[in-house]
């Protein structure tokens, strides 16, 4: 086919004849918004968890590198992790509960999950605060030693995202009390469970690599 | 009130830098007093700076890339210039303004030159090429540009505020630490790159998502043109590596600003855990600069040839081996670790296997040409020069694989002649084909070919002048980075370089001069009908420039090379296609937000390097509700009336017609 092509234009230029419209369908169609933004989110989560084994690789390459002072076994707490782990993935449902309500508009539904996915999460959030400031006032922060420095850095990198999911979570309430279930505001509630889901599965690779493994060591 | 600033941190005793800093000063005001004084603001504020149409935002990165290119020049002029005369002396720059320089001339053409370039090049032209209205999140596009302004804003700020980096383009620990450069030079660097490193990865996911989602009906992969392959390939690549600088550079800011132990010499640190990182980002980067160039490549190549692209489907299959390999040999920047004969063995054999794709691709180039008429217009020599030029940066690579040789030649002038010989070669010639072959495109006129011609042969000459003679000086044994040096020998090759250097600049004048003549003789210039190359891909089957909404109505593409066969078709029947119907389209709302969002993230940067707290936390709560203030909007879209679409598409038929007149009336 090409070929012809070529003979044709062999004999000069014809530039900027012929149109478009030639093959025109006439209606315009391909993928729906809410497919493009759940894709183009879905791409920005696989480079968040890259970003987050970039900190799962250093913590490996560190976690003996405790300058003599103490490792994960005398530090880690089993109890505490387990009540975060309990409250995050028991908020994961609940935040999937707050989808279901918004789709159907179900105002009690939609508020009253997003309220207790708060809450866990808020719950989870303080545990953790209490553990790094417990660890930090007996002289085991960040700076202590390099395995500290990477596991205050991989856990909190986590806490932060967990902070602006809750952040997140609030803008999301005032959004539809303000201007209802519109369709964008639905997609970024879809965004916002996807999100969610996220740091539950990078939870339980913390949960397994840093505090379970740290233990049995 | 103010952290760490104060009137000493301005260098007033510095003349170059206060005279530099001076110029820099004078000509931004000069040009905000023209625009206000002549009544432009407006128009800019509302059709440039808010604007979130994919083919101004793609204009605007090449405009950043374009001036920071002058910049980053200025940089190399005066390294070589020092190097040219600190034989047996200090020479004019003293080490601490040296080592700036040539930290800030490598962070500044790559992040903020190439980088910009290549992007600026993808956002204009992919969703032409894809048949589509725009990119799949067209306000975020105008975040992730004004976020790269912002990074490149903060670079400059150094300058005169403070100082930049002493490190080199990758801050390498332990004297990157607070112990050893306890100034602000790293904070800058490292904010900057943050800042614009985020928008470099909303930018590559935008792309992704629209060449996996937002195409035209019938276009399927293998029906895409390959600058959005390598598109496709690049901007997977920044998916994926991106978010490891920004891991990388947080735990670094983590070890200055909180004392972590990440890389330090105490505490347990482990500085190769930096190098590993880093190229673990910084080898595909390399991919996501070149990949982007090879695409326009072989769409200058094939069309100047009058030719389908040779072998097609192996350059797709080139493209994505080496998206994928960029991954599997970032060791071979640090072979003197000592890592071992195993490990260095199988990284430098991984190394040379990425060849065999580059060569799959310059053979098909090279067979496109084969048996065509090729036109020599002035983004085709491009193409030629890049073609010899990069064939010579790759074996020179491929050489430096070998890990025996590359202990030989580890941090030398050599590597510097190599690199320089593969990015400039590759990639900014790349760059400056795109801007040839699309120009017209953006503007509605070519730019001016005989200066064009003479800018490309300047360029050429002096880059093999410039470097070619450090390719000898690294074998000769001298090390990069030297202040001063007191090897005879090195002498004469180093004036030589400098005169390179010079030629380069000469040619970057004749660049500049052929953008004021192209702009004053526009009339002369040009392309009524938007087909000014006889192109083959979609972008060319609008007007120049394209209306807002790119197509009246989206093609529906039914093969390779899908306007070609719309031309022959016309040819055929001897006339153009009926005129559709038209429809009311609706297209994206401008908005502020990209451009507001990155006003606080400088404000945000600059406070975070000169630790004023209050200040940070002021600019995050803008920010935040900058993007809370864009989610309460309620009208997202803007109808554009089916009379004007139909006005608009009139006149490209008429001018089309016309020319589809005069070529049947010449054959």
């Amino acid at each position: 086919m090409s070929t012809t092509a070529n003979h044709i234009d062999a004999g000069g230029h014809w530039h900027g004849a012929g149109h478009a419209e030639a093959l025109t369908s006439g209606s315009e169609h391909g993928a729906s918004k809410r497919v493009i933004v759940g894709y183009g989110f879905w791409i920005f989560l696989i480079s968040d968890i890259i970003m987050f084994s970039a900190f799962f690789a250093t913590y490996a390459v560190l976690t003996d590198s405790t300058a003599g002072g103490p490792s994960g076994r005398e530090l880690f707490d089993t109890t505490t992790v387990a009540w975060e782990t309990a409250c995050l993935l028991s908020s994961t449902f609940f935040c999937g509960l707050a989808g279901l309500g918004a789709y159907r508009r179900k105002n009690a539904l939609f508020y009253g999950a997003m309220a207790v996915t708060f809450l866990l999460g808020a719950a989870f959030l303080f545990l953790e605060i209490h553990e790094f400031a417990g660890m930090i006032a007996e002289g085991n922060g960040p700076s202590r030693s390099a395995f500290l420095s990477a596991f205050f850095a991989l856990i909190g990198c986590h806490g932060l995202h967990v902070t602006a999911g809750l952040l997140w979570l609030l803008t999301m309430v005032a959004q539809v009390r303000a201007k209802g279930y519109r369709d964008d505001i639905l997609r970024r509630i879809l965004c916002f469970g996807l999100f969610w889901h996220t740091l539950d599965i990078i939870w339980v690779a913390l949960f397994s690599l840093v505090y379970l493994v740290g233990v049995a060591r | 009130m103010w952290g760490k600033l104060s009137w000493s941190v301005i260098p007033f005793d510095q003349p170059i830098i206060m005279v530099a800093s001076g110029t820099v000063a004078v000509v931004i005001v000069a040009i905000l007093a023209w625009t206000v004084a002549k009544g432009h603001m407006p128009y800019i504020w509302r059709e440039w700076l808010t604007s979130v149409d994919h083919k101004r935002i793609g204009v605007m990165y090449v405009l950043l890339a374009m001036v920071m290119l002058l910049r980053g020049f200025a940089d190399a002029l005066m390294m070589r210039a020092q190097q040219a005369v600190a034989f047996h002396s200090d020479g004019y720059l003293p080490p601490e303004h040296y080592n700036q320089i040539f930290t800030a001339h490598g962070t500044m053409m790559i992040f903020f030159v190439a980088m910009p370039f290549v992007i600026g090049l993808m956002n204009f032209v992919v969703p032409l090429q894809l048949g589509a209205r725009d990119v799949a999140f067209p306000t975020l596009n105008s975040v992730g540009f004004w976020l790269t302004a912002t990074g490149a804003l903060l670079v400059n700020i150094s300058l005169f505020i403070g100082e930049f980096a002493r490190t080199g383009w990758l801050p390498y620990p332990p004297l990157s630490e607070l112990a050893y450069s306890p100034g602000v030079g790293v904070d800058y660097y490292l904010w900057a790159l943050q800042i614009s490193g985020i928008g470099t990865l909303v930018s590559g996911i935008n792309l992704v998502t629209t060449v996996l989602k937002v195409r035209a009906p019938g276009m399927t992969y293998l029906r895409m043109p390959m600058f959005c392959w390598t598109t496709l390939a690049s901007n997977l690549l920044i998916v994926a590596a991106f978010p490891i600088l920004t891991a990388t550079f947080a735990m670094l800011l983590l070890d200055r600003y909180l004392g972590f132990h990440f890389f330090t010499n105490d505490g347990g640190g482990n500085v190769m855990m930096f190098m590993n990182l880093i190229w673990a980002w910084g080898h595909p980067e390399v991919y996501i600069l070149v990949l982007p160039a090879f695409g326009i490549f072989s769409e200058v190549v094939s069309t100047f040839s009058r030719k389908p692209l040779f072998g097609y489907r192996s350059m797709v299959a080139a493209t994505m081996a080496i998206c994928l390999l960029s991954f599997m040999v970032w060791l071979h920047h640090f072979f003197t670790m000592g890592a071992g004969a195993d490990v260095n063995a199988i990284f430098g054999i991984a190394s040379m296997i990425i060849a065999v794709p580059t060569g799959v691709k310059v053979f098909n180039w090279l067979f496109t040409m084969y048996g065509g008429r090729v036109v020599f217009s002035t983004p085709i020599l491009w193409s030629l020069g890049f073609m010899v030029t990069f064939v010579i940066g790759g074996m020179t690579g491929v050489l430096l694989a070998v890990p025996p040789a590359d202990f030989v030649l580890h941090n030398s002038l050599f590597l510097v002649a190599h690199f320089h010989n593969v990015i400039i070669g590759g990639v900014l010639f790349g760059a400056f084909a795109g801007y040839e072959y699309w120009f017209p495109k953006a503007f509605g006129f070519r730019l001016h070919e005989g200066l064009g011609r003479a800018a490309f042969w300047f360029w050429i000459v002096g880059f093999y002048v410039a470097f070619m003679p450090l390719y000898v000086l690294g074998l000769m044994g001298m090390t990069r980075r030297m202040q001063h040096y007191d090897v005879p020998a090195w002498r004469p090759w180093l004036l030589i370089a400098a005169v390179g250097a010079v030629l380069i600049f000469i040619g970057i004048l004749l660049q500049v001069v052929q953008l004021v003549v192209s702009v004053r003789r526009r009339e002369a210039l040009r392309d009524v009908t938007g087909d000014p190359w006889n192109g083959r891909s979609l972008e060319w089957s609008t007007a120049s420039p394209p209306p807002l909404f790119n197509f009246a109505v989206l093609p529906n593409v039914e093969g390779e090379e899908a306007y070609w066969g719309v031309k022959r078709r016309a040819l055929e029947q001897a006339r153009l296609s009926e005129e559709p119907a038209y429809q009311e389209i609706e297209m994206p709302r401008n908005s502020p937000t990209g451009f507001v969002c990155a006003f606080f993230a400088t404000w945000m940067g600059f406070a975070l390097i000169w630790h004023i707290w209050w200040l940070v936390i002021a600019a995050f709560v803008g920010a935040y509700a900058t993007f809370v203030v864009f989610a309460w909007r309620d009208h997202h879209e803007e109808r554009i009336p089916a009379e004007t679409v139909a006005r608009l598409d009139r006149a490209n038929r008429e001018a089309r017609g016309a020319a589809l007149a005069a070529r049947l009336e010449g054959a």
